[in-house]
């Protein structure tokens, strides 16, 4: 799993703040004016990105021994298998204190990290944004797991264990300059823009140079999990109305009551 | 030597042994720099450590080359004007009696009142309510009494109040100090100038003081209620004002606290509506204000997870519920088949759960009040008329049963997945979030019973 990549695949496409030194020559003036929009906060809006993190396990069988019974991999990925390097500076990964080096950190994309041990553990993962993005990092909390649900299943090697969670990453008022930066990028939901508002064009990343930092044609990813916000979306709907007309039912009783007591106390006056 | 009395010793071979041996204990005995008495409460035994070090005892007269005699001779204060010379022991060392002024002199403090002139008096000082006689007695008891104003109104000719004496003193002190200062500048520093006594604040604040002296315990249970109430109400409109306008919050703070330092004075002084209606206003607001809380909180943390927004924004819809009724809620959910965190919470799935919950929230207090009018009605009923409880009763009971479960999996037919006999075990696609089954079991049958 490659793990030392430089920042290679993110210098081409960022415009904006960052190649300063590149425009030296032109007139100071305009160059901060420039910044200065673009460091902008556009205001009421979010863009969202949904990522899926969590933990593939395989059972190392034959060659398993007392303290390296499994070997997991622990990742960060877009729910689209997009690359995330857009967004994402770095990733750290703390491990148990067991581990060496427990602290792992993650350069570049794709945001995984593969060990080999024995016990199920909490990893906390904390995502390092881009300077334009914000400085704040994230926390995601994830419980390694690497023995299957049912104990009556027995341990297959070719069948890993897996652990997925979905969740969505929400920048609100990200930067124009941000904003312009990721506009066209598909792992990432942009926001309604204002009407009228336009931003800066920012040359199209090209595909074939560089890394590429998407999970598309990931070993594992046989493995992922679809998610899908369809089914989730038809429950709710289906038990809101449910919901909804038990409530108005209520209402009709109770008006009604509220009726008969008024006949009542009127007829006993 | 008494036990041996009672034994029956005899006692001619004691004596003689007592009193040989005694001589020589006695000496023995004797003690150095303490009494006999003394000596015996250690048991007669000298102790093993000296307790105090003899050198560290302070000696009494500092050194032996002075001579120290004491004699009764005269005195004079400096504190008294007529001269009285009185006698006293005084300590004189060496032959040379101690100088200067009696010691307790300084003590002798007194406040400086100021005296005016005839004149001064005509052109600065004159006022219809008080007569020249009367300021000048005023002040002539103000020396004599140091200003302690309450004496002075008890000696005060012409009755007149405490206040009204201090505000012509301080009046008549503050005329004259600006009167004779050369410049105005100069007496702008005293206290007199910069702040004048306010006779009618002075009489208001009496007033509150003694009331609330006068308290009773009930009183000031109510007014510790008032005062939470009213800091609740604070704030409650300080955080609706926050997530509005962030730029404002220092006039909102001060104009709040008017309005609140005058909705408690209101129901210090006696009872006034004004709280009441304060109340159903501030909990309407507080639901909005909330969520929009919730929101700025989130702006602030600039990125956030999706998951934690819909936990916050729950907290914050549910912060005016109960316990009990949050566990509801949960419990309706799970048995509407909703996960009580969506698996995929997108903006829209996050946004459906929350009016969901809401819709809830209201459907369960809706069902409160039906029962609580079914309650009234029933025994408005009972009381007034002897109809035989036919109908009615069962039904109530079927209801009441029915409040805490309302959505039993088996009315449920959505989705075609939950369908038929309650026995059937159920277990989801892929999904274990489905209650057990025994315990819904036992509820349906528990209605037909009571049936």
């Amino acid at each position: 799993m490659p793990q030392n990549q430089t920042h290679g695949a993110d210098q081409p496409d960022i415009a904006g703040p960052t190649p300063k030194s590149q425009r030296t020559k032109m007139v100071k003036s305009s160059d901060d004016n420039e910044n200065k929009i673009l460091a902008k906060k556009l205001k009421d809006s979010e863009i969202c990105v949904p990522i899926v993190y969590g933990n593939i396990a395989f059972w190392l069988g034959k060659k398993a021994s007392e303290y390296q019974s499994h070997k997991w991999t622990v990742y960060v990925r877009s729910s689209t298998n997009e690359d995330l390097g857009v967004l994402i500076k770095r990733a750290v990964f703390q491990l148990h204190s067991s581990f060496n080096n427990p602290m792992r950190v993650v350069e570049g994309p794709p945001f995984e990290l593969s060990e080999s041990g024995w016990g199920e553990f909490e990893i906390v993962i904390t995502l390092h944004f881009h300077g334009d993005v914000t400085e704040k990092p994230l926390h995601l909390y994830h419980r390694l797991k690497l023995y299957p649900e049912e104990e009556s299943g027995s341990l297959s090697m070719k069948k890993p264990v897996v652990v997925e969670s979905y969740d969505e990453i929400v920048l609100s008022e990200p930067s124009e300059g941000f904003l312009a930066r990721v506009q066209n990028h598909p792992a990432v939901i942009m926001p309604r823009l204002p009407s009228g508002f336009a931003l800066p064009p920012v040359p199209m990343e090209d595909i074939n140079s560089g890394k590429r930092g998407d999970t598309k044609n990931h070993p594992l990813s046989q493995w992922f999990t679809n998610f899908s916000e369809a089914d989730e979306l038809l429950k709710l709907a289906a038990a809101r109305q449910q919901v909804q007309a038990h409530i108005a039912r209520l209402r009709r009783q109770l008006s009604l009551l509220d009726g008969q007591q008024q006949l009542k106390s009127a007829s006993d006056m | 030597m008494d036990a041996k009395d009672i034994l029956g010793l005899p006692k001619n071979a004691l004596p003689i042994q007592e009193k040989k041996s005694k001589p020589p204990k006695e000496t023995q005995r004797k003690p150095d720099g303490i009494s006999r008495e003394v000596y015996a409460l250690t048991g007669g035994l000298a102790p093993l450590m000296p307790s105090v070090d003899v050198n560290q005892l302070k000696r009494k007269a500092q050194s032996e080359n002075e001579k120290i005699t004491w004699q009764w001779l005269p005195f004079t204060n400096s504190a008294r004007k007529d001269n009285l010379q009185l006698y006293h022991w005084v300590r004189v060392v060496n032959g040379v009696p101690p100088t200067g002024d009696y010691s307790f002199a300084k003590y002798n403090k007194s406040v400086d009142v100021i005296k005016y002139t005839d004149e001064e008096y005509e052109k600065y000082l004159v006022d219809p309510a008080w007569t020249k006689e009367e300021t000048d007695r005023l002040f002539d008891l103000c020396e004599r009494f140091d200003l302690r104003f309450t004496v002075i109104a008890d000696r005060f000719p012409s009755s007149k109040t405490v206040e009204e004496l201090k505000n012509r003193f301080y009046s008549v002190s503050r005329a004259i100090l600006i009167a004779r200062a050369p410049s105005p500048g100069d007496v702008i520093v005293h206290p007199l100038v910069k702040e004048p006594y306010n006779v009618s604040q002075e009489i208001e604040r009496k007033r509150a003081l003694s009331m609330v002296l006068s308290h009773t315990k009930q009183q000031e249970r109510r007014d510790v209620e008032v005062l939470a109430e009213a800091k609740r109400i604070s704030e409650a409109r300080k955080t609706a004002k926050a997530a509005e306008e962030p730029e404002l919050p220092v006039m909102a703070d001060s104009g709040h606290d008017v309005t609140d330092r005058a909705a408690v004075a209101a129901a210090a002084d006696s009872i006034s509506p004004t709280p009441s209606t304060q109340f159903p206003s501030a909990t309407t607001a507080n639901p909005v204000s909330e969520t929009a809380s919730v929101v700025a909180s989130l702006r602030m943390l600039q990125v956030y997870l999706r998951s934690y927004a819909l936990e916050q924004m729950v907290q914050a819809a549910s912060s005016s519920a109960g316990l009990r009724t949050i566990k509801r809620v949960e419990q309706t959910l799970q048995d509407l088949g909703v996960n009580l965190k969506p698996k995929v919470p997108t903006r829209a799935v996050c946004a459906e759960h929350l009016e969901l919950r809401k819709e809830i929230l209201t459907l369960l207090s809706l069902q409160k009040q039906l029962q609580y009018k079914e309650a009234e009605g029933s025994s408005y009923r009972d009381g007034s008329y002897a109809e035989t409880p036919g109908t009615p009763p069962p039904k109530r009971l079927q209801r009441a049963a029915d409040l805490d479960r309302t959505f039993t999996p088996d009315s449920l037919s959505f989705g075609g997945e939950r369908i038929g006999k309650r026995d059937q075990k159920r277990k989801g696609p892929g999904r274990s979030e489905a209650p057990s089954s025994p315990a819904q079991s036992k509820r349906p049958r528990k209605y037909k019973a009571s049936e």
